[in-house]
This record gives structure tokens, sequence and C-alpha cells, in this order.
């Protein structure tokens, strides 16, 4: 029923670490979330792609250096469209997505645990459809654990570079505009 | 002017938290082997109630008899996740003391249940998908960022006007 002790700790340290991080990003309040959905504060976007770069270019770093496996979850393309089509929207009127919603509901934000009671239901009925969903939409189109550099033969560093250069101009734009 | 300790401020820039957060993902991939994620850690919850109430039916059923152990890292993640943001919050002197109205605990309930949704049948969320599938270049990653955002976009624009 448990994993071994060492890896219960190394679970809890690291989530402990995550829940830090979001809260001091101020991403556990729900206004900086919503306010990022009507474009008027772009601190979501701001941690996800600095996340995303460091990220990244440290995992495929270490997976050059056959340190790390890659974990590539499968292109069901149309499944993961249909899921993000419902997600966006309940992600506005929670104001939260799931880790940011635990976050909130452990520093006492009672909407949140709210929130995590309509998720745990949410996961409940999920799982008598699982079977159905894989049928209806996954088996119809899927491309694999496919990774953008595999699918355009571009390398991931300059895929990284590339978004590097967008997120530098983009955050810089936006981070001018707002100082004058 | 003395120097503050960042641990007892209310905030971090955006670029820290973030930078903070990738390499915190290659911690998990060193040391569990694992990308950071969240969501299928309620399908574990829910795996151990009904286990407890309907064992057979959770037998019968694969998506939840595969969850073997029910209490694995990813489930301690999501632990430390509501005590990492408690101990930060409490250190920068927040605390929330806002009390939901009827309204808003219908729309966090709905909400919540429409996000699991949405996140299984994605078959990750905002973490697994958004940030571990994206950050490893995953097409899966990439079309779940790419579309709630647009779809979260257009429906904060059309419903979500009066929040500040």
């Amino acid at each position: 029923m448990f994993d071994p002790l060492p890896r219960i700790l190394l679970g809890l340290l690291t989530g402990f670490l995550f829940g830090f991080f979001l809260q001091k990003g101020r991403v556990s309040d729900r206004r900086v979330i919503v306010n990022q959905f009507l474009l008027r504060d772009f601190t979501v976007m701001k941690i996800m792609m600095t996340a995303i770069l460091v990220g990244g270019a440290g995992v495929y770093a270490m997976h050059s250096a056959g340190w790390v496996q890659l974990s590539v979850k499968p292109a069901h393309l149309l499944a993961i469209f249909l899921g993000s089509l419902i997600f966006g929207p309940a992600m506005v009127f929670l104001g939260y997505c799931p880790g940011t919603a635990v976050a909130a509901a452990g520093e006492g934000k009672r909407d949140a645990w709210w929130g995590l009671l309509g998720m745990t239901l949410g996961a409940a009925v999920y799982s008598e459809f699982d079977a159905a969903c894989t049928r209806a939409l996954r088996a119809p189109i899927d491309l694999g654990q496919v990774t953008l550099p595999q699918l355009t033969g571009v390398p991931a560093a300059a895929w990284f570079a590339a978004l590097a250069l967008f997120a530098l101009l983009f955050f810089r734009w936006l981070d001018r505009r707002a100082e004058s | 002017m003395s120097a503050v300790n960042p641990l007892k401020r209310v905030s971090w820039s955006p670029y820290a938290a973030g930078a903070l957060i990738g390499v915190l993902s290659w911690f998990a991939f060193l040391t569990a082997g694992r990308p950071l994620g969240i969501s299928s850690a309620f399908v574990r919850l829910v795996a151990w109630i009904e286990g407890l109430l309907a064992p057979e039916h959770v037998a019968a059923t694969p998506y939840l008899a595969k969850l073997k152990p029910v209490f694995d890292w990813e489930f301690f993640l999501v632990i430390g996740v509501a005590l990492g943001a408690l101990m930060a919050s409490r250190l920068g002197g927040v605390r929330s003391a806002e009390r939901p109205t009827g309204k808003r605990i219908a729309e966090a309930v709905l909400g919540g249940f429409f996000l699991m949704i949405g996140a299984r049948i994605a078959n990750g969320c905002t973490s697994g998908n958004g940030i571990s599938g994206s950050l490893q270049l995953a097409l899966s990653g990439w079309v779940f960022f790419l579309t709630i955002f647009a779809s979260g976009v257009a429906t904060a624009m059309l419903f979500k006007k009066e929040v500040r």
C-alpha cells in the first residue's frame, strides 16, 4: 500500500519545495490566476515559461549525459485537446489548477478546500469512464510518446533557444510597459 | 538597510519562483525518476476510499486496481505541496481569513469537478502536462498548454470581468 519510506520522504520534500515556490510565486492566489486569463497579470506565464526553460535545459542535458530517462506522455491529440477545453474554463471558475488548489488549501483558503472536494468527486466519476474514454478519445489519434524535436527534426537546443528568445522579448516588453 | 530574510518576504519574483521550480524538476527526475505532477494523486485517493467501501468494485476497475502502491511518491508530493505552501505563507506573514459565500462554494466544487475531469481526459494537469510535459518538449504537453491558455482566456473574457 505504501512506497518505501525513503521514497515517501523524497516525495514529501519535493512537494514541500514545490508548494513553497508556488506560494512565494503568488499563484496560490486565485486573483493572480484569473487575472492571467484576463491578460492583466502575466505572473502565471512568467513562472511557467521560466520553469519550462530552466527545467527543460537541465533535464535534456542530464538526458544527454545518460543520467535520467525522459517521461513523455503519449500524444493522444483528440483526448488532450478535449480535456484541455474542459480544463481551461474550469480553471477560470475554480481560480486554481490542481497544484495551486492544493497549495491554497494548505495555506488555509477555504474556497480551495471545496475545490479539492470537487476534484476528488471528479476523479471518482472519471475512473468509471476511463476505459470508454480510451476507446473513444485516445485510440483515434495516437502519435505515441513523441516530442517536438522528434516530430520536426529541429534539435532540442534550438527549441529552447527560440523559446528563450521569445520569452525574453515578450516579458521585457510587458515589464517595460508596466513601468511606464 | 539590513538584508531581509528572503523566506520572510511576502512574495518572490515570478522568474525566481519559475527557475526554482525548473531546478526542482531536475531533482525529481534525478532522485525519483519522475516528473512533477499532481492530478493522478487524486485518483489514488479515490482508489483508497473506494477500496475501503467497495473493494470488489475497485478490483473490477483496472484504472483503479492498477494503482499499487496506492500511497506512492506522487501522493506524498501532493501532501508536501500543502505543507510547503502553509510554511511559505506563514513565514511571509500571510493568512487568509476569507469566508467563501454559498455561490463561491458552488463555483469551487463544480470548477474542481470539471477541472479534474478535464485533467484526467487529457492525462495530466498544469504540472504533469503543462510544465513537466512542455519542458520535455512533449507534443502532448504543448497541445495542453496552448489549449488551456486559449480556452481559459476566452472563458475569462466572457464571464470573469469583475475580478479586480
